[in-house]
């Protein structure tokens, strides 16, 4: 076996993450290589100077033993190396076939040449054991395929060396085995592949080494027979791997939110977005709500927070709340985790004391009736800041330059200090390192067993057992299924999510 | 001491601020003198013929005065800008607001500073009025505000000639200006040389600095208060930070957007009338054009901060007035127009270079804490 990459010493400072220092990483051919790390450890850095889209202060990168000095993604993948992005980018309304030539179309003369396209894909897609439909329309296509469409685009240009960017992320237990077996067969054709994940026991199961990156360096490089999901835990983070459980129940007898015959209708007339959702929620109660994105989660979180117009009626503490706007429902003591962090819940340019008032102000402690009150803003911000360790210089500092995973801890910091009494959360860890995630799992069940009642979405299937006390796997806008978490494994409830079962 | 090192004043943050304009003057500087030596001509002696021309007391009265109605005008388009909108119709709304107000203000005589008062809603209820329409299509039809209202300023001038010539003139003996109805004393706004006098100041032939001044210096301290400090100021910024996360948070975004454009075109109704109240008294054939444009100018240079638009409204006025005297040493007095333009430009990008600078050493000092 050769080595198919090697980074060498590779440094580099980059506005809005960790410094990359000293990074060194080996990959061999027919190798499937992981590398973890936790959330703005660097990993995606290391992976943008690898593709081209980052250049590195110092250090070395070698391509089959050769130096190379890629200015751009195109002469990485000149050199034969391909990126399989966690955000697909595929043409809705292009064929698989349309998609995967995109961009490098075989021409014959001045026409495409999709009967060569088609003999090239239909043979790459039997070789790897990617078998696709090459006709039909990507919009057509579930998230597992997509994928599949997305490497095969990579494999067409020629890439012998695959990086895969939190792949598995966006899929259901099904699709990843899927995956993993594709995985199998580019490691048998002689491909190296790198695959960065945060999640343990795929690592293990999938890579044949993993390379664990801490602060920016490269802390280890171990084989994946050698070492547990403990020990690489340890490796990450240097402390014991949080568990996401809620153990005993602390529900109380009134009932905090109740939806009745909730429907979102669209102005087409087509299929409501949901509809006839109705539950309800008790104070000190974690319902989860389970399903593939896009099947209607977001849109009932809106529905509650007033951001969407609904028919039906959202009762809050006893009463309706179906004339609130979205501003006397913050008010009233709904918290919001919105899902995308960045363009819901922040000013990026801002700094984080004027992120605090966001959703917050209109009342104590950042006005002071109509007037901010600045210093006892900066000064709840700091406490913020402290208590959930969002790890940043201070008040002063701008949103954008925070890592991901401490934007994050702090918009939970800021929805948790009005004490709420009904927290919609939506992927409240998303992107959050292992630390994190298990210090904003604890506040969580401390606000719980206080009485906060929480609806919690999240793609991590396993937070979501963890978590709820109730389970609510939505389908197509509809609740198909309630589930006991105490009974149900992640497996059992993917194929509830894709209606398998 | 690292939580103190990027605080509003630290040194980093200081010399940022003092870098940015600095480079921005040094590149305009080298721009307009090009211009100057594509005349054939000394750029120095260009510039000290400004300087000399510029530095008489009655050049800088007229630089104040031109300055003042740029100002007010800057203001009403920062409101918007701080929005995330853009207010492009103030040239409009300031023309209605300053002709109703003339027009109806002639009609009665009130107490001196009363009457003044009720001039000044006059225009800002015009100016207001003109904006809504903006601010309604907008929110009920979608239509973009900066396609109505540079429609909207044509339809104010049209109109605003129109209501003149036909239906508010009256015509004075032997002139064949169009104008309204002069203002009664009580109407109008005497200009500062009883204070300027006390300083040592000696009268000029021009006339002395207009008295609305001190409106337009009052403008600018509420504006920074609201903006800076109120709820309303924080939910206008960021709705213009973010509109997505500020409706989140619980801003009503359509009210918002009809706020700010109403508001807008109120301030804007307000600064037609430096001139008007303090020395035509009416309104007239005369009134001075393109007021609202330069502002645009102001307001992006100033950063649409209140201070920032105070020092680039002056720089604009001292240009523009002192430019004048090119036509001694035969340099086109538009020179002032490329110093304009090269001034506004090189400024952008350096505040752009200092805002990516400060993000990076934000996340250098960043990666230092978490490392530690």
């Amino acid at each position: 076996m050769s080595v198919a990459v090697e980074l060498r010493h590779i440094s580099k400072r980059f506005p809005g993450v960790i410094a990359n220092k000293d990074v060194s990483i080996k990959v061999e051919t027919g190798t499937v290589h992981a590398l973890v790390g936790e959330n703005g450890a660097g990993k995606s850095t290391v992976m943008k100077i690898l593709y081209g889209m980052q250049r590195p202060d110092s250090g070395e990168i070698l391509v089959n033993g050769n130096n190379v000095n890629f200015k751009n993604p195109n002469d990485a993948i000149g050199a034969g190396i391909g990126m399989v992005h966690q955000h697909f980018m595929l043409a809705d309304n292009f064929t698989v076939l349309e998609n995967i030539v995109l961009g490098s179309e075989p021409k014959n003369g001045i026409t495409i040449d999709f009967k060569t396209a088609r003999a090239k894909v239909i043979e790459m897609a039997t070789q790897y054991g990617l078998e696709i439909d090459p006709d039909v329309l990507v919009e057509e296509l579930g998230v597992g395929q997509r994928q599949r469409v997305e490497i095969l685009k990579v494999l067409f240009r020629g890439a012998r060396i695959l990086i895969f960017d939190e792949p598995t992320a966006v899929l259901v237990p099904q699709e990843v085995d899927d995956l993993f077996a594709a995985l199998e067969g580019l490691r048998a054709q002689g491909m190296a592949v790198i695959f960065i994940s945060h999640k343990l026991d795929e690592v293990l199961r999938v890579a044949d080494e993993v390379t664990v990156v801490r602060q920016g360096s490269t802390v280890a490089q171990v084989k994946s027979k050698d070492v547990t999901a403990r020990q690489l835990a340890e490796l990450m983070v240097g402390s014991e791997l949080p568990q996401p459980s809620t153990s005993t129940h602390f529900q109380r007898p009134e009932i905090t939110l109740a939806l009745k015959d909730v429907s979102i209708p669209t102005k087409t007339g087509s299929r409501d977005l949901i509809s006839h959702i109705s539950f309800d929620l008790h104070a000190g109660e974690v319902i989860g709500i389970a399903g593939v994105e896009g099947n209607g989660q977001a849109e009932l979180i809106e529905a509650i927070m007033g951001l969407r117009e609904y028919t039906g009626s959202v009762e809050f503490q006893g009463a309706s709340i179906d004339h609130f706007t979205v501003a006397h429902r913050h008010d009233a003591g709904i918290g919001l985790i919105p899902e995308d962090r960045q363009r819901q819940a922040l000013m990026m340019n801002s700094p984080l004391w004027e992120n605090r008032i966001l959703g917050h102000q209109r009342g104590a402690p950042v006005m002071n009736g109509f007037v901010l009150d600045k210093k006892a803003t900066i000064a709840s911000t700091a406490k913020i800041m402290q208590e959930f360790d969002v790890r940043a210089p201070g008040p002063q500092t701008l949103a954008a330059a925070l890592s991901g995973g401490n934007q994050q801890k702090f918009i939970v910091g800021r929805e948790m200090s009005k004490a709420p009494a009904l927290l919609l959360a939506s992927h409240p860890t998303r992107g959050v390192d292992v630390g994190a995630q298990g210090a904003i799992w604890e506040v969580l069940r401390a606000a719980r067993e206080n009485g906060m009642a929480i609806v919690l979405i999240s793609a991590d299937l396993e937070e979501l057992i963890g978590m709820s006390d109730r389970l609510l796997v939505m389908l197509r806008g509809v609740i198909t299924a309630e589930l006991d978490p105490a009974t149900t494994t992640p497996e059992q409830l993917g194929s509830a999510m894709t209606g398998a079962a | 001491m690292s939580q103190l090192k990027l605080g509003r004043f630290s040194a980093t943050n200081i010399a940022l601020a003092v870098i940015a304009p600095a480079a921005a003057a040094i590149f305009s500087i080298i721009v307009s003198s090009l211009a100057v030596i594509a005349s054939k001509k000394s750029p120095i002696d260009a510039y000290k013929t400004m300087w000399e021309f510029g530095t008489e007391s009655a050049s800088l009265m007229e630089a104040v005065n031109t300055a003042t109605p740029y100002y007010i005008a800057a203001i009403a388009i920062a409101v918007t800008f701080r929005a995330g909108l853009f207010n492009i119709g103030v040239e409009g709304q300031l023309r209605l607001g300053a002709l109703f107000s003339c027009y109806l203000g002639a009609m009665f005589v009130l107490p001196p500073v009363l009457h003044v008062a009720v001039v000044f809603i006059i225009a800002m209820v015009f100016g207001g009025l003109w904006a809504s329409i903006a601010a309604y299509l907008k929110v009920k039809r979608g239509v973009n505000e900066v396609i109505s209202t540079i429609m909207l300023n044509a339809l104010a001038g049209g109109l605003s000639a129109y209501l003149l010539a036909q239906h508010f003139v009256v015509f004075e003996e032997g002139s064949n200006n169009l104008q309204t109805k002069e203002l009664p004393a009580s109407g109008q706004i005497p200009d500062l040389m009883p204070l300027l006098r006390k300083i040592g100041i000696e009268d000029q032939p021009g006339g002395g600095v207009y008295g609305m001044f001190f409106v337009a210096v009052a403008l600018g301290l509420i504006f920074w208060f609201v903006v800076n400090r109120t709820r309303f100021g924080f939910e206008l910024r960021a709705t213009g930070l973010n509109p997505i996360a500020a409706r989140v948070s619980g801003v009503n975004s359509k009210k918002m957007t009809v706020l700010a454009l109403v508001i807008s075109g109120a301030i804007a109704g307000l600064a037609g009338l430096p001139e008007v109240l303090g020395q035509t008294h009416a309104y007239d054939l005369g009134f001075r054009a393109g007021i609202g444009f330069s502002a645009i100018a102001v307001a992006l240079l100033g950063r649409n901060s209140a201070g920032g638009m105070a020092f680039s409204a002056l720089l604009f006025g001292f240009l523009e007035v002192s430019s004048r005297s090119l036509e001694l040493i035969d340099v086109a007095p538009e020179t002032y127009v490329i110093m304009q333009g090269s001034i506004l430009l090189s400024s952008v990008i350096a505040f752009e270079i200092v805002r990516r600078l400060k993000l990076t050493l934000q996340s250098k000092e960043l990666a230092k804490v978490v490392a530690a």
